[in-house]
């Protein structure tokens, strides 16, 4: 059995797998419930096994098309930094709000995606925001929580 | 059933959903167009949107999108042999040279004349078939549904994992496990909550879409290096030649159509088939039925080899809304996503459905006719400026499609615990994507986990536990019989054929 990347993530599916499996016999169903044909935990425990019928198969038998992917011309860099950006706007949306996270949120990921034309970078974010706020906001009465616009007096 | 269609016609031409066709079909076009994104992650980017409005109001500016992002992805296809969607491929292989031969204004014409007229014919047939189907579907029983569950999750594994089946049923196991995550709907009983509330009502459905299909797609084009765009910029978007079909040419597509259109209706009905099957089906049918002289002019820039295709994955789209409405199971990833939203309605789509909420059934119908009139007289003469989306580059498009994202989910729930969420499910997506394990197989098995988990109970409990279900109603035995054939069929291709 040749081992590469596809076997290895049916063995991290195994894995997971075996984890739900035990987590789903350690769901507490009601004492009635218990002996009965069908309970809350039923379903979960199907599942598991399934998973790990799946997976098993998966890393035994050998692969007809084996698919192997050069790290080398993979951008880590990139998805890294867009992933970690992503990973801070999530985390600030709610505290410093929708305008000025999501703005540059914007100003950041095209920066590290390789623009540099900062015409295009100040047009595409800030003003960009502010008519899709108008558009959700003002026109179609979608909320949007910006504490930061709402202390200015801009936003009611 | 006039009246239905009255009724249908009523809630579609009201202003405000045309206003909603006509952006639909717009919006979907433009992200249709981009290479890699089809039309699930339109719906996907629509459903936040969508449900500020009424359900009418929001299925028919889905089904615009529907319609549009199948459109836009032929565009592409022949503009810059980059099929936006799977469904377009067949297109590429007459539309593209044809595109090179100077005449792209043509073909992009036939294809939307093609798509017309194949949408049409379906959705006539749509009409005929899906209220004579919902009635036979009222004495469908919970084992059948359990059963019908299966075949649409095998079949669509079987169809859209392109000989990595078992790749494909992990995925369903998968989306049938976040599926399980929440508050059991019967008991209450929380499962895989590890203790945390914001896991009590389960993952959202527009979550774990927007998760494995917008984000990772885009984040598959970032790590990847690729550039969607790079072929738009080796052409110009602006001259593409008249549009005009002559004589001979409307002649040719008269013949196909009706085939075709026929063709990709059966298909597309069929669970796990879809527009990408149908597309090919056609083409090669159509490759058999020409005469020898035409036939050579297959790959080169044949008026029918570029038709068939196009009319055939349009009339399966509406083939596709033939399970969807009537029995409540998606027979494809896209219809999946529509059940999704239906069900973020509190609309169940069944065999009900055509009698509890007619206008609904019957608007969502006529809507998909309204929307590829639409496509006709909109974006046929718009094409040339709508083109020039093609030629947006990378660095705006994927911080564009984050955006939407992140703000989709941050409308919806306005909690960060659901955006960690969702940007974790991405990363794991992209992962996957990267060694070619297929997602709609994960996205079917998302929305159907919590029908299939209720039908299995209902069954068991019925049988008393015990799995004879599966084979006392010949209905459900049959069911069993097919599910068996496709894994068979599969078994043998991935061991034996070895």
């Amino acid at each position: 059995m040749k081992i590469n990347s596809v076997k290895i993530i049916s063995l991290l599916f195994f894995v997971l797998s075996a984890f739900y499996l035990y987590t789903a016999y350690q769901i507490q169903v009601f004492a009635f419930d218990e002996n009965s044909a069908f309970n809350a935990k039923t379903f979960p425990i199907y599942l598991g096994y399934a998973g790990m019928f799946f997976a098993g198969l998966k890393i035994v038998l050998p692969d007809r098309k084996p698919i192997e992917v050069d790290p080398t011309h993979l951008e880590f860099k990139k998805t890294i930094l867009l992933v970690t950006t992503m990973i801070i706007y999530g985390a600030t949306i709610l505290k410093v709000g929708f305008f000025l996270s999501t703005s540059l949120f914007l100003v950041f990921s095209y920066y590290f995606l390789g623009e540099r034309r900062w015409k295009y970078i100040l047009i595409f974010s800030f003003p960009f925001v502010a008519i899709f706020m108008y558009l959700l906001h003002g026109l179609l009465a979608v909320y949007l929580r910006d504490p930061l616009l709402k202390y200015i007096g801009i936003m009611g | 059933m006039i009246e239905g269609i009255l009724i249908g016609l009523k809630t579609a031409l009201s202003f405000q959903n045309l206003l909603m066709v006509m952006i639909g079909c717009f919006a979907g076009t433009i992200i249709g167009m981009l290479p890699g994104l089809g039309p699930m992650t339109a719906i996907a980017l629509m459903i936040p949107i969508t449900y500020g409005f009424d359900p009418a109001t929001g299925l028919i500016l889905m089904a615009g999108v529907y319609y549009g992002a199948v459109f836009g992805g032929s565009t592409s296809s022949i503009l810059i042999n980059a099929p936006g969607v799977p469904g377009t491929v067949a297109t590429s292989f007459d539309g593209y040279p044809m595109a090179q031969q100077g005449k792209a204004g043509k073909a992009l014409a036939i294809a939307a004349y093609s798509s017309f007229a194949g949408g049409t014919i379906a959705a006539i047939f749509l009409l005929i078939a899906a209220p004579s189907l919902s009635k036979v579907s009222l004495s469908f029983r919970s084992p059948d549904y359990f059963g019908l569950m299966i075949l649409g999750l095998t079949a669509v594994s079987a169809f859209s994992s392109k000989g990595n089946f078992l790749k494909a049923m992990m995925m369903c196991v998968f989306g049938l496990m976040l599926a399980s995550v929440g508050q059991d709907t019967l008991s209450d009983i929380p499962r895989f909550t590890f203790n945390t509330m914001n896991l009590s009502d389960g993952i959202s459905f527009v979550l774990v879409v927007m998760a494995t299909f917008a984000m990772s797609e885009a984040l598959t084009i970032i790590i990847k290096g690729s550039d969607p765009t790079k072929a738009a910029k080796q052409i110009s978007l602006t001259d593409l030649g008249s549009i005009k079909i002559n004589k001979e040419e409307t002649k040719q597509m008269a013949k196909t159509i009706p085939r075709s259109s026929v063709l990709g209706f059966i298909v597309g009905v069929l669970p796990g088939a879809g527009a990408t099957i149908a597309s090919f089906l056609a083409y090669g049918m159509e490759r058999n039925f020409v005469n020898k002289e035409e036939k050579e002019k297959f790959g080169k820039g044949s008026v029918q080899g570029l038709s068939a295709p196009e009319t055939a994955n349009n009339a399966a789209c509406s083939g596709a809304f033939v399970p969807l409405l009537t029995l409540g199971i998606p027979g494809s990833g896209t219809t999946a996503v529509m059940l999704g939203a239906l069900l973020g309605f509190g609309i169940q789509p069944g065999p009900r459905l055509y009698e509890t909420n007619p206008e609904i059934f019957w608007s969502v119908i006529m809507s998909m006719y309204i929307g590829m009139v639409v496509l006709l007289i909109l974006n046929l003469p718009l094409i040339p400026y709508i083109a020039r989306i093609l030629a947006v580059p990378r660095t705006f498009l994927i911080p564009m499609i984050l955006f939407f994202s992140v703000t989709g989910i941050y409308l919806m729930s306005f909690n960060n615990f659901d955006i960690f969420l969702m940007i974790g499910i991405a990363v794991i997506a992209t992962i996957l994507r990267l060694y070619d394990f297929p997602m709609p197989p994960l996205i079917l098995a998302f929305v159907l986990g919590g029908l299939m988990e209720e039908n299995l109970r209902r069954s068991l409990l019925i049988s008393d536990g015990s799995w004879s279900f599966l084979w006392d109603r010949p209905l459900t035995l049959c069911i069993m019989i097919v599910i068996f054939g496709i894994i068979s069929w599969q078994g043998y291709q991935s061991v034996v054929k070895k």
